[in-house]
């Protein structure tokens, strides 16, 4: 079993926008690796630098907000391909939270099986979240997934997340593959019985 | 009661047990991989080791990397020789069947994976791959997965998921001509929007969909993902076991269809949500920005940003000014410099032959290249036995070798610059097709071979194509 993970704090970087794809997360062009060992420099890549490799001002670029580890986003975010890429590039940069106002299906499900949260709150809140961290990149932020509460000086915000990223989190199930390898009989039960096998 | 539908009885032939967390835990009958996203998955394995459970189950394939001009070894590019010399280990020392560039079986995995008949209906399957869908049109339920899931599915052939919510799509009516499963499901993506299936499963039922081929099927359920469906599928019918009729992986043929007629949807199935669209409605579809919803008819306007409902607003701001385009312009007339015919939505044999018959004896306008990338390597045999290269070579396409080409761009082809393309891939995003500038129209076959004769984006039906 994984350890489980309960509370989170740290630091926020906010990286706006709705649908930020996995493309623009990590381009393909990164992804000829075997392994996912050093990908962060690459994460937001074409966000970061123009061509020749001048600064655009992504937050990812930003001296202040360097290794804060609660990535806070808008609307859809991941989505487009199914890459784990996306979020190791993002996990290898130092990201260790993600608070969204929504998640495409498969990043979220990748994040949970890295020990990511990925953490819903509603517009309203993440606006707000935002321009805070914008105003204030030492402000840390604290995510309690026992309570569903996110924290930052004296605020408090009521957050959600499916459940069954939840419970694994919370009960250190999320490195999945020691839960599914538990049930090898009933494994081979169901092969057994299918008629295709 | 109301009857089942396919999806919850496959689900239920194919469930573990529920886990701790609630997801259910879930056989995958058929586990595809390839190159991009199975290597860190094995290193995973060795980290814990662990092995392969069931090697008889997984088929591996290079498609990502491959270049499509010369495949001699090694590769040009020594990473892709890498990814692909990791791929040849991991599948020898495992025992796992693969079908590499010198096999002439390679191909796109989802091309691949139904013409050797390995995708059948009522079957799981996963891929670390998001068109994964693309199978459900053989009656499976395909998801794309992430390397951690290819992971778990190589150690336990299982994987943890939440069951989806399953939407039915009815298309009623016949579609027109020049229109196909391409416009069709930009069509159903435009309007129930990019993330429009969020939680579901998408049946696709109705007389359009019965009377559409596999390969269309194929077309159709591939891009289910990019309506944020996790998977897409088509009842299992006479026209799907007439087509994998003696593939070389359909064991026991009269078995397949008797498991088939047994998990199809009843006539009385409930579902979790019902769209019904008119397919006599359907016209050419182009997409104008910078996901598959934003599409428009060919002879239709760019949307005026605020007629759009407000959280699409800023997507198509940023569209408008990434692609350089305005509202209320015409999509028609738009020039292109590059037509990419290919991928996993549209490089099987019958898009090429629909692409071919726009081309036959025509010329590609000088100002554009135009490149014909096969699917798979039997679709290139298939294709040149027609004498389809020869049509595209005459009107000056290249024809190149199969893989995934210019539809994600990690091999040589890509765009310049910003250079536009009319793709008839499955992905318009920003740098998608390998220039972090470039722009891409997504279109159906016959419209990216009508672009490349034109030089810019015209209307099918106008033409007259031999289609
Ligand atoms: S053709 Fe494109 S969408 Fe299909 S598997 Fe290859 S890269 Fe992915």
């Amino acid at each position: 079993m994984s350890v489980p993970i309960k509370k989170f704090s740290g630091k926020g970087i906010s990286v706006r926008g709705n649908d930020i794809d996995t493309d623009r997360i990590i381009p393909a062009r990164f992804m000829k690796c075997v392994t996912f060992k050093g990908l962060g420099v690459y994460a937001f890549n074409d966000e970061r630098v123009d061509g020749n490799g001048k600064s655009k001002g992504h937050s990812f670029d930003d001296p202040e907000y360097q290794g804060n580890p609660i990535l806070i986003g808008n609307a859809n975010f991941g989505c487009g391909s199914s890459r784990e890429h996306a979020p190791q590039a993002l996990k290898d940069w130092g990201i260790r939270a993600l608070l969204c106002e929504s998640f495409a299906e498969i990043f979220a499900g990748n994040c949970s099986s890295l020990g990511m949260p990925a953490v819903t709150l509603s517009k309203s809140d993440i606006e707000q979240l935002q321009s805070f961290v914008e105003n204030e990149p030492k402000m840390e932020i604290s995510i309690n997934l026992e309570t569903m509460k996110v924290t930052a000086g004296s605020r408090e915000w009521t957050a959600s997340m499916p459940e069954a990223y939840r419970n694994a989190l919370l009960d250190g199930s999320w490195d999945s593959t020691a839960v599914l390898s538990q049930a090898y009989t009933e494994i081979d039960r169901v092969a057994g019985e299918l008629p295709y096998i | 009661m109301a009857g089942k539908n396919l999806f919850e009885k496959v689900w239920k032939r194919h469930k573990v047990r529920t886990l701790p967390s609630g997801q259910d835990q879930l056989f995958i009958g058929l586990h595809l991989i390839h190159e991009v996203t199975s290597p860190q998955a094995f290193g995973m394995l060795k980290d814990k080791n662990l092995t392969v459970r069931y090697p008889s189950r997984t088929f591996a394939t290079a498609d990502h990397i491959i270049p499509t001009d010369d495949i001699s070894r090694p590769l040009a590019d020594p990473l892709a020789e890498e990814m692909l010399k990791a791929l040849e280990t991991s599948t020898q020392e495992y025992g796992i069947q693969y079908f590499g560039p010198e096999s002439g079986k390679q191909g796109v995995i989802h091309v691949v994976g139904p013409e050797k008949g390995l995708t059948q209906p009522g079957m799981t399957i996963a891929c670390g791959d998001s068109h994964t869908a693309t199978h459900g049109a053989f009656g499976s339920i395909a998801f794309g997965v992430g390397t951690s899931q290819v992971r778990d599915i190589l150690a336990t052939q299982t994987m943890a998921i939440s069951k989806p919510k399953v939407r039915r799509i009815t298309v009623n009516g016949t579609m027109p001509e020049g229109v196909g499963a391409k416009d069709l499901i930009l069509a159903i993506i435009g309007r129930l929007g990019v993330n429009g299936g969020l939680g579901y499963a998408y049946e696709y039922a109705g007389e359009a969909i019965d009377a559409l081929g596999m390969e269309e099927r194929m077309t159709l359920c591939n891009m289910s993902i990019e309506g944020g469906a996790r998977a897409g599928y088509v009842n299992p019918d006479q026209i799907t076991y007439d087509w994998l009729k003696g593939r070389p992986y359909v064991k026991d043929y009269d078995s397949m269809i008797r498991y088939a007629e047994e998990i199809k949807s009843d006539s009385d199935a409930f579902f979790d949500d019902e769209v019904v669209f008119n397919a006599s409605d359907l016209k050419p579809m182009v997409t104008w920005g910078i996901n598959p919803g934003q599409v428009v008819a060919v002879d239709e306007k760019f949307p005026v940003v605020e007629s759009l409902p407000e959280e699409e607003r800023e997507t198509a701001l940023r569209a408008y000014e990434y692609m350089g385009f305005a509202e209320n312009e015409k999509i028609l007339g738009k020039k292109i410099d590059v037509v990419f015919i290919g991928s996993c939505t549209n490089g099987r044999l019958t898009d090429l032959r629909e692409a071919a018959a726009v081309a036959r004896g025509q010329k590609v306008a000088g100002n554009v290249t135009a490149l014909v990338v096969p699917g798979s390597q039997e679709v290139a045999v298939a294709a040149e036995k027609e004498g389809l290269d020869k049509i595209f070579k005459e009107a000056g396409f290249q024809w190149r070798l199969a893989g995934c080409s210019m539809c994600l761009a990690m091999n040589p082809d890509k765009l310049q610059g910003r250079q536009i393309s009319a793709s008839t891939s499955n992905r318009n995003f920003i740098g998608r097709q390998g220039s972090p500038t470039g722009r891409t129209l997504l279109v159906s076959p016959a419209m990216a071979a009508a672009a490349a004769l034109a030089g810019e984006i015209v209307d099918i039906r106008k033409t007259g194509a031999a289609s």
